[in-house]
Formats: structure tokens, C-alpha cells, sequence
């Protein structure tokens, strides 16, 4: 038993600790492949150097990242049936289908335009070049989709029955499943959370190199023109994927308020019902003590965040446990998600993730190259810009040098936020694995050992921190070396009938 | 014809997609060191599965996720029996994949050393591996009425399935030299057309041997008549390398690819992982199924995006058709 018990522990800290690894680049790489198209589209529309460099340039950081992407999700699809096998015997038949979907529809879609896209440069036109980063970008999303409808199906179980003789979940209704408002509103906040991350990356690097560019360490007009374009569109990324995130947060807050009231009170360390139910801005103590000595609350605003009502009652944690007990049997606390996780990870996600989207609103107006400015505030499309606090005021040499290096700074803020949204998501849904269906601790491999997990665990850890500190070292090394205005557009768009005679010999345009 | 019949033939479809198309790239990969004399001609072999490799593998993932839907039992007892297997072939793609893409993004002789010498051992592994489990599945394993499997590790590296280990790993890297000859220009291409004969050779002995056992063991009459075309195609495939037709030679070492592992799935039917300690606890195509909905939804989904899929990765080989040799590789890295 004391195994049995260590053994869902730590194949729980292995899941733990691959998916959100994983997760580190998949934000990412569902972002900077629409920024890459993005930027390659105004290249192919407008023949400007500076976007082709912008292309290039974030093509590279790109690739580094969805390398990773790739490599760790494998991990995740084999994980379910090594370590959670009573779990896919339980739920295969409806959350097969989805994975199936992913790996049918956007995996093949995204692995082989990705593909043509690397190493397409002088084989494809241009157009089709363009094109194909775009299905990449497409297929992130369907990918994105397809596994959030399947975690859907774990926060709120639709669209199913359980067979009798087998006491297993069937799929009754795919619809359902693919589209319940859990799936949209999770891909809604996952997606917009994913463009922040990824904006807040190419806020960073920009600032990076415009503050070089500021201080004279970089002369090169050719190279500080993409990275400014790059300020901008990153700006506007985080302003607008900011505020989707902040909408769709609370969209995906009110339908848990529904369907898991339980992890909302958690996420509030809300331990009695209460009406009005007050927001906690933050509480000193332990809040996992089953009180609070709380610092900072504003009255009313929790009930509004769960239903749109300052004065509705939101159910307690105690309320919600005695309940879950009477229904599913056992000790009320055996229904209660790790408080002090739940809690802190709440803010923390809000607070990593809000803060970007500060960053790009103050940095979009004080960057600002047009509007409401004097001529001789205005700088040129290859300079790095003034930071205009009003029409005329220009930011102080010490504010300055700070708000680029708060742009440097912030750069990996939405990450940690990404992190901590899950884990708060994931363990405020304990001790259940499908919600009301099946707990984590019924869902691991009977027949796989302790040892076995604690072996293959710290294999994962170990393995993957070596390949953090490559992914670092090949992200800085090539965030810092910046575009490079020497690289060229092949000569003639190539044509898919292949190279001229004369041509033949050319050295391939992008080699392993 | 029941729906999780047909369900059984398309799991194998993708499986045995898997092996013809990652089979020749886990082969370049293994290549790598045997073939490639200096580091240019190493890059010349990475290169001619550059931009396929990553979807070949989405084969696998396909093939993963399509288990665990059709078959969620079959899914369940395999990927927890053979945890230790699939443990490693996770380590060798994550290792591999990182090492394609980040090889040449830093120069520096140990660096590319480090990352050449893990494509060659990365490539090494899973071969071997997959084809210890598939020998396994076929032979059957200790598996307990809850479905489970039980036995141990050592259990699972019987000599039927080290047999099937190293005539898959033979098999694949004959099929990777045959796809250099075809992909390759100039003298690596000459000295893979000779390795590939030589390969074959020896892929040859190892498939007589392990397909004879099988058929001896749970043969039946397709799966005779597969295993025929299997040692045919791979003669054929060894005299057209001989003849220097290239594109012959590998759609016949495709097909000695498709026609062994078929060999085996005929012999598994309508068994998906057959008990050793009691036939009644054998998983079934029948027993181990999903629901006929969801096996219906699967259905719907596959006959819509199979083709297109089969269409934009065929393009892919197509768009990068042209042979690659010392010449094409540019300087620096």
C-alpha cells in the first residue's frame, strides 16, 4: 500500500514535470509561427529587406524552439499507457479519439509543411514558401484544439456514457466533445495566453537589440530595421493577446465556478460560503490552515468574477468537500485540492501574465514613431526610438535605459504564468484525474514498479535539464547575434519544375 | 467485415507505415558512420532525410494515438508492458531529433562530434527495440486476467524477439543504404550501392530465419504467401541495387519492409497481444476494441484525411527529389 501510494506520487511528479516542460515551447511555437508568417507575408507583399530579415531571424528562434516541441510531446502520448494504463483502459474509447485526431490532422500537417518551409527556400516560389509557414501555423492550432478537447474532457466529462458490463466511459457524442464551452473557453485562453508568450519574447530580444542600438554598439541601419519593426509588432501582440488572455481568463474562470467549484474556491482560498464572496488580492499565513488571516480583499468582486454578480454566494471549500464526500463517499478532506498550490498559483499566473501585458501597453505608446509627436521627436524606420512619455516629454536617460531593460527582463514573465496556469488547473481538479469519474490514485499502472517510475522519472529530469541548458545556450546565442543583414533571397524565385542546368551544382540554400 | 477488423488493418497500415518510412531514415542515421568517410559525406546522408524525418515520425505518433483510440486495451498492455523499451526509444527520438536540428547551429568540432555520434546511436536503438516488441506481441507475453502484462524485463529479450531485434535493425539499415544510393550523388553513392548488397546479405539470413520461426510458431496460410514476397522483393531489391536501378531498388526494399512486418501482423490476427498463461486472457481484436461509435467516428475521420495526408508527404519527396552529393553541401558549419 505504501508503495501502491508512491508509486501514483511519482508518476504524478513524471507528468508533472515532462508536460510542463513540454509546455515551455509549445506556447511558443504555436506564437512565433504566425509571427514568422506573419512577417514572411509582408516580405513576399512588399519585397522590403527589413522583413525578410525579421523572417529569418525569428525563423531561426523558431526552429530551436519547435525542435523541442516536437520531441517532448512524444513523450507525452506514450506516457499515458506506461504510467496510466488503468487510466487509458478507462477513458481510451473517448479520449483516444481526440489524440488520434491531433496526430492525423496537425501533426502530419505541421511536420511536413515545416519541413518544406526549412528547406524550401530555394526549391519552392516564394508564395508557396510563405504558404507553407502558414499551414505550419494552422496546424499548431488544430493541434492546440485537439488535446484541449481531450483535457476538457478531464475537467468536465461530456458527450460520454459508462458501459455496464465493462464500467468504462464511451464516447456517445464526439460533438460534444470537441465542442463543449470547457474546450472553446480553454483553447480561447490558451491560445490568446500563447501569443502573449510569444510577444513577450519578441518584445525582449527587440529591446535587446535596440538598446545596443541606442547605446552604439550596433551600427548596422540594416540590422536595427527588423528589430524595431519586431518592437512594434510584439507590442501589439502583447496589448491585444494581453487583453484576450485577461477576457478569455475570465470567461474559463466562470465556467469552473460551474462545472468545478471546488477548484475556483480553491484558487481563493475560499473556505465558506460566502455572499458577497471577496476577491483576496493576497493572504499572510498559511491558507492551506483552513482560515485565512487575510491582508488585502476587494469586497464583492469574486462573486462577480463567477457570475458576473457582486452579490451572488460562491460555495466554500468546506461546503464543497462535505458535499463531494456525501456523494462519493469517504472524508470530506480526502475532496481537497493542495490550497496552497491552488492559491499561490492563481496569482502567480496572473500576475507573471498581466505584467506583460503592462509592458506592452506602456511600451507601445511611449515607442510610439507618429502620432502627436514633434518632428524632432520622430526617428526613422532604422533607428531605435525616443520613448515619449507625452507629446513633447521624453523619457529621462535613467527611466530610459530601465524600460528597455524591463522589455529585457520581463521576456520569459508569460512562461512561468503558462506554468503556473496549468499546474493550478491540473491540482485544483484533484484528487480526480476525469473530474467526478475517476481519481489520479485509480488511474496508474498496477503492474509497473516504484523503482521503475523513480528510475525513469529522474531519467526525464535528468535528460531534460541538459537539454534546457543547450536550448538556452543556442536560444542566446542566436537571440544575440541578431538578424543578419548579409543573408539574401535566392536570386529568381525558384520554380517547383527544379534548377536550371547551370544551376544544378548550387550549394543547398539551408543544410542539417 | 466487423469495424474493429478493419480497425486492425488500419493500426497495422500505420505501424508498417512507420517502419518503411522511418525504417530507411533510421537507417541513414545508423549509415552515418558506417557509410559516410568524413564529416561532409555525414552531412550529406543527415540531409537527404532532412526535411522528410520529422514527418515520418508523426507515423509513430499516428500510429500511438490510433491504438489508444481503436483499441484502448491494446494501447494500455502494450505501452505498460514494454515500458523499459519504450522508455529508451523515447530517449533516442527526443536525443535524435534534437540532434538533426541543432548540429549545425554551432560550429565547433566537438560539438558536431557530440551530436553525430548520438544520431548514429539514437538511429541504432529503436530498430532493434521495435523489433523486440513486435516479436513479442506476436509470441505473446504473461499477461493476467486483468489484462496486464506481468512478467519481467528479461523475459521480454527471449531469443525469438533479440532475433527479431537484429533483423529489423538489418533490415532498416539495408533499406537506409539502398534509399542513399537512390537520394545520392557521386562516389557515396557507389560505395552505398555495394553496402546495401552487402547489407541485404546479411538482412536476408536474419529474415529467413525470423519470419520461418514465426510462420513455425503462429503462421497460417497469408501469412506464408506474405512472407513469400518479403524474400522475394528483397532479392529483387538486392539485383536492381546490383543493376543500379536505383528507384526499383527501394520501392522493392519498401516493400520487403512492408511484406516482413505484415508477415507478422497476419500472424497476430485476430489476436492483438496474445496471453502466454491463458489463451482466454488474450486481448482480441474483439475484446480489446473500442465502442462501434467510436470506431465509427475513427473511421469517418480516416477515410477523409489519410488521403490528403498521403498526398502532401508524398509532394514533399517529391519537391525534394533531387540527389544530393558532396557538392550541394555548403561551407561553414
Amino acid at each position: 500500500m505504501v508503495l501502491a501510494v508512491a508509486q501514483e506520487t511519482m508518476a504524478r511528479w513524471q507528468f508533472g514535470i515532462t508536460i510542463v516542460y513540454h509546455f515551455l515551447f509549445v506556447p511558443l511555437t504555436i506564437s512565433l509561427a504566425s509571427v514568422v508568417a506573419g512577417f514572411e507575408t509582408a516580405w513576399v507583399r512588399t519585397g522590403k529587406a527589413k522583413y525578410f530579415h525579421a523572417t529569418k531571424f525569428w525563423g531561426r528562434l523558431f526552429l530551436i524552439n519547435i525542435a523541442m516541441g516536437v520531441v517532448t510531446g512524444i513523450v507525452q502520448e506514450f506516457q499515458f499507457g506506461m504510467n496510466w494504463s488503468d487510466y487509458s483502459r478507462f477513458v481510451g474509447d473517448v479520449f483516444g479519439a481526440p489524440l488520434a485526431m491531433e496526430s492525423l490532422i496537425a501533426f502530419f500537417f505541421e511536420s511536413t509543411f515545416i519541413g518544406l518551409w526549412i528547406f524550401g527556400w530555394d526549391r519552392l516560389p516564394k508564395k508557396l514558401h510563405c504558404a507553407c509557414i502558414w499551414l505550419v501555423a494552422i496546424g499548431t492550432l488544430l493541434s492546440a484544439y485537439f488535446i484541449l478537447a481531450a483535457n476538457s474532457f478531464m475537467q468536465h466529462p461530456v458527450g460520454y456514457r459508462i458501459d455496464k458490463e465493462s464500467g468504462r466511459a464511451q464516447l456517445t457524442d464526439i460533438g460534444r466533445v470537441l465542442l463543449q464551452n470547457t474546450t472553446q473557453t480553454q483553447m480561447f485562453h490558451t491560445v490568446t495566453a500563447a501569443f502573449l508568450t510569444g510577444s513577450a519574447l519578441v518584445i525582449g530580444i527587440s529591446s535587446y537589440h535596440l538598446l545596443r542600438a541606442k547605446r552604439g554598439r550596433e551600427t548596422n541601419r540594416r540590422n536595427i530595421a527588423p528589430m524595431r519593426t519586431s518592437l512594434r509588432v510584439g507590442l501589439i501582440i502583447a496589448v491585444v493577446a494581453g487583453l484576450g488572455t485577461a477576457i478569455s481568463g475570465d470567461r474559463l474562470g466562470k465556467v469552473m465556478f460551474d462545472q468545478q467549484p471546488m477548484k475556483m474556491a480553491a484558487a481563493e482560498a475560499l473556505w465558506d460560503t460566502q455572499a458577497p464572496a471577496p476577491f483576496s488580492i493576497f493572504a499572510i499565513g498559511d491558507v492551506s490552515e483552513g482560515h485565512n488571516r487575510v491582508a488585502l480583499e476587494i469586497p464583492g468582486l469574486l462573486s462577480f468574477l463567477a457570475k458576473d454578480n457582486f452579490h451572488s454566494p460562491v460555495p466554500g471549500i468546506n461546503d464543497r468537500a462535505r458535499q463531494e464526500a456525501a456523494e462519493f463517499g469517504g472524508e470530506p478532506e480526502n475532496y481537497i485540492p493542495n490550497i496552497f498550490i491552488t492559491y499561490w498559483g492563481f496569482r502567480l499566473m496572473i500576475f507573471f501574465g498581466m505584467t506583460s501585458f503592462v509592458v506592452g501597453l506602456i511600451g507601445l505608446w511611449t515607442t510610439r514613431r507618429k502620432f502627436w509627436l514633434t518632428q524632432a521627436r520622430k526617428t526613422d524606420d532604422d533607428e531605435p526610438p525616443m520613448l515619449m512619455l507625452t507629446n513633447k516629454v521624453e523619457m529621462n536617460a535613467f527611466f530610459t535605459k530601465w524600460s528597455w531593460r524591463v522589455g529585457i527582463l520581463t521576456m520569459a514573465f508569460p512562461l512561468v504564468a503558462n506554468s503556473f496556469g496549468w499546474i493550478f488547473t491540473e491540482m485544483g481538479r484533484q484528487p480526480w484525474v476525469v473530474y467526478q469519474l475517476m481519481r489520479t490514485s485509480e488511474a496508474d499502472s498496477p503492474n509497473v514498479n516504484t523503482g521503475t517510475v523513480i528510475g525513469s522519472m529522474t531519467a526525464f529530469t535528468a535528460l531534460y535539464a541538459v537539454l534546457a541548458a543547450i536550448w538556452v545556450k543556442l536560444m542566446a546565442k542566436y537571440a544575440m547575434a541578431g538578424p543578419d543583414s548579409g543573408e539574401q533571397p535566392p536570386t529568381k524565385d525558384p520554380t517547383l519544375r527544379g534548377p536550371s542546368a547551370g544551376d544544378a551544382d548550387q550549394p543547398l540554400a539551408h543544410a542539417y | 467485415m466487423h469495424l474493429h477488423d478493419l480497425w486492425f488493418i488500419l493500426i497495422a497500415v500505420l505501424w508498417i507505415g512507420y517502419f518503411f518510412l522511418e525504417g530507411f531514415d533510421f537507417g541513414v542515421g545508423v549509415l552515418t558512420k558506417l557509410l559516410a568517410r568524413n564529416g561532409t559525406e555525414r552531412r550529406v546522408l543527415i540531409n537527404t532525410i532532412g526535411p522528410v524525418w520529422d514527418g515520418n515520425e508523426v507515423w509513430l505518433i499516428t500510429a500511438a494515438g490510433a491504438t489508444f483510440a481503436a483499441f484502448p486495451d491494446w494501447y494500455a498492455t502494450m505501452f505498460s508492458g514494454f515500458y523499459i523499451p519504450l522508455l529508451i526509444i523515447l530517449f533516442c527520438l527526443i536525443v535524435r531529433g534534437v540532434a538533426f536540428e541543432y548540429r549545425a547551429k554551432q560550429s565547433g568540432a566537438r560539438w558536431q562530434r557530440n551530436w553525430e555520434e548520438a544520431t548514429f546511436w539514437t538511429s541504432l536503438l529503436p530498430p532493434f527495440l521495435w523489433g523486440v516488441i513486435f516479436a513479442n506481441v506476436v509470441r505473446g507475453l504473461a499477461i493476467d486476467a486483468d489484462k496486464s502484462y506481468v512478467g519481467g524485463l528479461g523475459d521480454l529479450f527471449n531469443g525469438y524477439a533479440i532475433l527479431g531485434g537484429f533483423m529489423t535493425l538489418a533490415l532498416f539499415v539495408c533499406h537506409g543504404a539502398v534509399f542513399a544510393a537512390l537520394k545520392t550523388l557521386g562516389e557515396i553513392r557507389d560505395r552505398a550501392r555495394t553496402q546495401a548488397t552487402q547489407l541485404g546479405a546479411v538482412a536476408g539470413l536474419l529474415l529467413i530465419a525470423f519470419l520461418l520461426w514465426t510462420q513455425a510458431d503462429s503462421g497460417n496460410g497469408r501469412s506464408l504467401g506474405v512472407m513469400v514476397v518479403a524474400f522475394v522483393a528483397l532479392v529483387g531489391a538486392l539485383v536492381m541495387t546490383r543493376l543500379g536501378r536505383d528507384g526499383w531498388a527501394f520501392t522493392l526494399s519498401g516493400l520487403t519492409v512492408v511484406a516482413a512486418f505484415a508477415t507478422l501482423f497476419l500472424a497476430l490476427y485476430p489476436d492483438v497481444m496474445p496471453s502466454t498463461l491463458d489463451p482466454d486472457w488474450s486481448l482480441t481484436v474483439s475484446n480489446a476494441a473500442s465502442s462501434s461509435y467510436t470506431l465509427k467516428v475513427m473511421t469517418i475521420v480516416a477515410a477523409v484525411f489519410t488521403p490528403i495526408v498521403l498526398i502532401y508527404q508524398s509532394w514533399t519527396y517529391w519537391v525534394f527529389r533531387r540527389r544530393i552529393g558532396v557538392q550541394h553541401i555548403p561551407a561553414g558549419h
